[in-house]
């Protein structure tokens, strides 16, 4: 007689047996569901970029029509007179976003040199500050720039520069920060031990060494500040002249656009939808261009 | 021992320039700090004080009273927060979950190679500014809207009282929908970068478990970027809060209380773009009193959207464009 060893029960391989059990008899309904999740997660992708294609597709359907020689050399005419351009408002924001560059690259980078090298309160306190900075709505620079400038100086494309540059400061001012401290500090101990003072490391060191990174910051501050609307209805006014001081009421791009689509005249509206499109590459050249370098120089950190 | 030092020769050519002394440069970089700092402050102090005498000659009830009237120096803001916070809440009820569902498309379902590109577009259309989306929204959106939209969600949803009144096109509506498609974008990147965070170990742990891809996401991903994902929600909230032409495009502009999804109305920062070049005296004021109003919310919304992304340990390039 040989006798059957029963297995002695072992909690863990029953509870095991338990959870494979329900595990499988689940297994169809949470496939199903989960096909189902996903599917409508593919829904809200398709929901999403539809919008975002179309945006593009019709700027480029309605705006290359528009685009011709008049449109890049001429400057508004009168409402319902055919044939003008939007070279007035290529003129304003040409003149008025190279002031803000010229002003707020080295304002932002000294200060984001600072940061990069303090970390005391003073730079605490300046860094979040900065970052407060970006948050605010574009109107209220826009009231800014009317009581700082417009009130005691007039409507002026300086007015309009004066409150891009706010806009574009700190984002000048921590991208800078950010591609100052990736400098290795090995490079900077090396020139200090050659005697060399801390201007002179800043400027033949650290500066060269962060200069993609800090290009791509001034970027993308570029982009940003191109298109910003209402910060300038606010200071520059709007002209349909056109006019090279920036001390006088100056046309913008992304004024005419705004003035332009609310037009009862074809011809206007046509002008918008082409200066939308205009306005539209440059912000993507200058954005992909940002990117590109970012990646030659993550590439080349490798 | 021979002795060191006095033997070196100085500096040649290019390194003889002139160069700061380590205090001058150190004072220097100092100086252009505090510029900023004043910079801000000036900032803050010009919109207060501009915004004072609102407050001194009207008081507080202006805020939250309801009849915009200037020539009757009538001045209650009301109707416009009421505006800005419905267009913002449209837009972020519809980003929220499409936002959502499309960050966890591009970082788990989009095939490998399509997914940088898509990706990338996605992103880069957070640049696009504001105007172009609301002439999008005014010329071509508008009549889609008031032929096709409009009249079947009257039709559809009639019956819950959202959609009384004519369809006109622009109105809080398409206010709120183009507000979506422009903090999309924003969603979109900042969601995928805090759910890129969550660690892989736990996420093969779930599927060695043999969780399903749905299961994965609901128990292990979204949990794990929680913080991030309100984050980039409520970052997208002050976007929609902050924006002016756009929404001033297509809303339609009009100072009463909108009864009715198709309604038009006006927001806070419309009213301002609107009325600010005419306005002088009380009205001016009050208007400068609407922006502070605005800027404090702005800020604070951010402020907590910066805080609650970083908390994450994430640097996201939505946080960078500062868009």
């Amino acid at each position: 007689m040989t006798v059957v060893l029963e297995p002695p029960a072992d909690p863990t391989l029953e509870r095991r047996a338990a959870i494979q059990a329900a595990a499988a008899s689940s297994l169809r309904r949470r496939k199903v569901s989960s096909s189902v999740a996903l599917g409508v997660c593919w829904l809200f992708l398709a929901i999403a970029v539809v919008p975002l294609v179309a945006v593009v597709y019709y700027v480029l359907a309605k705006g290359l029509p528009a685009w011709s020689t008049d449109f890049f050399t001429q400057p508004t005419k009168p409402e319902g007179v055919a044939a003008g351009g939007v070279w007035n408002a290529i003129v304003g924001t040409m003149v008025i976003t190279a002031i803000a560059v010229a002003v707020t690259v080295p304002v932002g980078l000294l200060c984001g040199l600072y940061l990069a090298e303090s970390d005391s309160g003073v730079a605490a306190t300046l860094r979040f500050t900065a970052d407060v900075m970006t948050g605010i709505p574009s109107i209220t620079v826009g009231i800014f720039g009317y009581i700082a400038i417009v009130r005691n100086f007039g409507y002026s494309g300086y007015a309009g520069a004066f409150a891009i540059g706010f806009i574009m400061l700190p984002v000048i001012t921590r991208a800078g920060e950010t591609a100052f401290r990736g400098v290795p500090h090995s490079l900077n101990e090396a020139a200090m031990a050659l005697g060399a003072r801390k201007a002179t490391v800043a400027r033949r060191i650290v500066l060269p060494t962060a200069l993609p990174g800090v290009i791509t910051g001034v970027l993308l501050a570029v982009a940003r500040g191109l298109g910003e609307t209402a910060p300038l209805l606010l200071t520059i006014f709007g002209n349909q002249f056109l006019q090279w001081s920036p001390s006088k009421p100056m046309e913008a791009l992304p004024i005419l656009i705004y003035n332009d689509s609310s037009q009862p005249y074809a011809d206007q509206v046509q002008l918008a939808w082409g200066a939308a499109l205009l306005l539209m590459v440059v912000v993507l050249v200058l954005s992909i261009g940002s990117r590109l370098l970012a990646a030659h120089l993550q590439k080349e950190r490798r | 021992m021979t002795s060191v030092g006095t033997a070196l020769p100085g500096p040649r050519g290019r390194g003889r320039r002139f160069s700061l002394p380590d205090n001058g440069y150190r004072a220097g970089l100092y100086a252009v700090a505090l510029l900023v700092a004043a910079l801000a402050v000036w900032f803050l102090v010009a919109i207060v004080i501009q915004a004072v005498p609102a407050f001194s000659t009207l008081g507080f009830s202006w805020i939250v009273s309801k009849t915009w009237n200037p020539a009757h120096g009538q001045f209650g803001i009301l109707p416009f927060i009421l505006g800005t916070l419905e267009t913002t809440a449209i837009a972020v009820v519809l980003a929220v979950p499409i936002g959502l569902g499309t960050a966890v498309a591009l970082a788990f379902l989009v095939p490998a190679r399509i997914r940088p590109a898509l990706s990338t577009t996605v992103e880069l259309l957070a640049a696009v500014p504001s105007v172009v989306y609301g002439l999008w929204g005014l010329i071509v959106l508008a009549p889609v809207f008031h032929n096709t939209v409009e009249p079947f969600l009257t039709t559809a949803f009639g019956w819950t009282g959202l959609f009384g009144g004519p369809s006109r096109g622009v109105g809080l509506l398409l206010a709120g929908v183009i507000l979506f498609v422009m903090i999309v974008p924003t969603m979109v990147a900042v969601s995928r970068d805090v759910i890129a965070v969550v660690p892989t170990e736990q996420v093969e742990g779930a599927v060695a478990l043999g969780a399903t891809r749905w299961q994965v996401l609901r128990k292990v991903v979204l949990p794990g970027a929680r913080t991030g994902i309100l984050g980039a929600f409520t970052l997208a909230t002050g976007r929609a809060l902050g924006e002016t032409v756009a929404v001033a495009m297509v809303i339609g502009n009009s100072p009463y209380i909108a009864h009715s999804l198709k309604a038009p109305a006006a927001t806070v920062p419309s009213l301002i773009v609107n009325n600010f070049g005419e306005s002088t005296g009380t009205e001016l004021s009050v208007l400068i009193g609407a922006g502070l109003v605005l800027l404090v919310i702005g800020v604070l919304v951010n402020s907590a959207a910066r805080w609650l992304v970083w908390s994450t340990g994430t640097r996201s390039a939505g946080l960078e464009l500062g868009r």
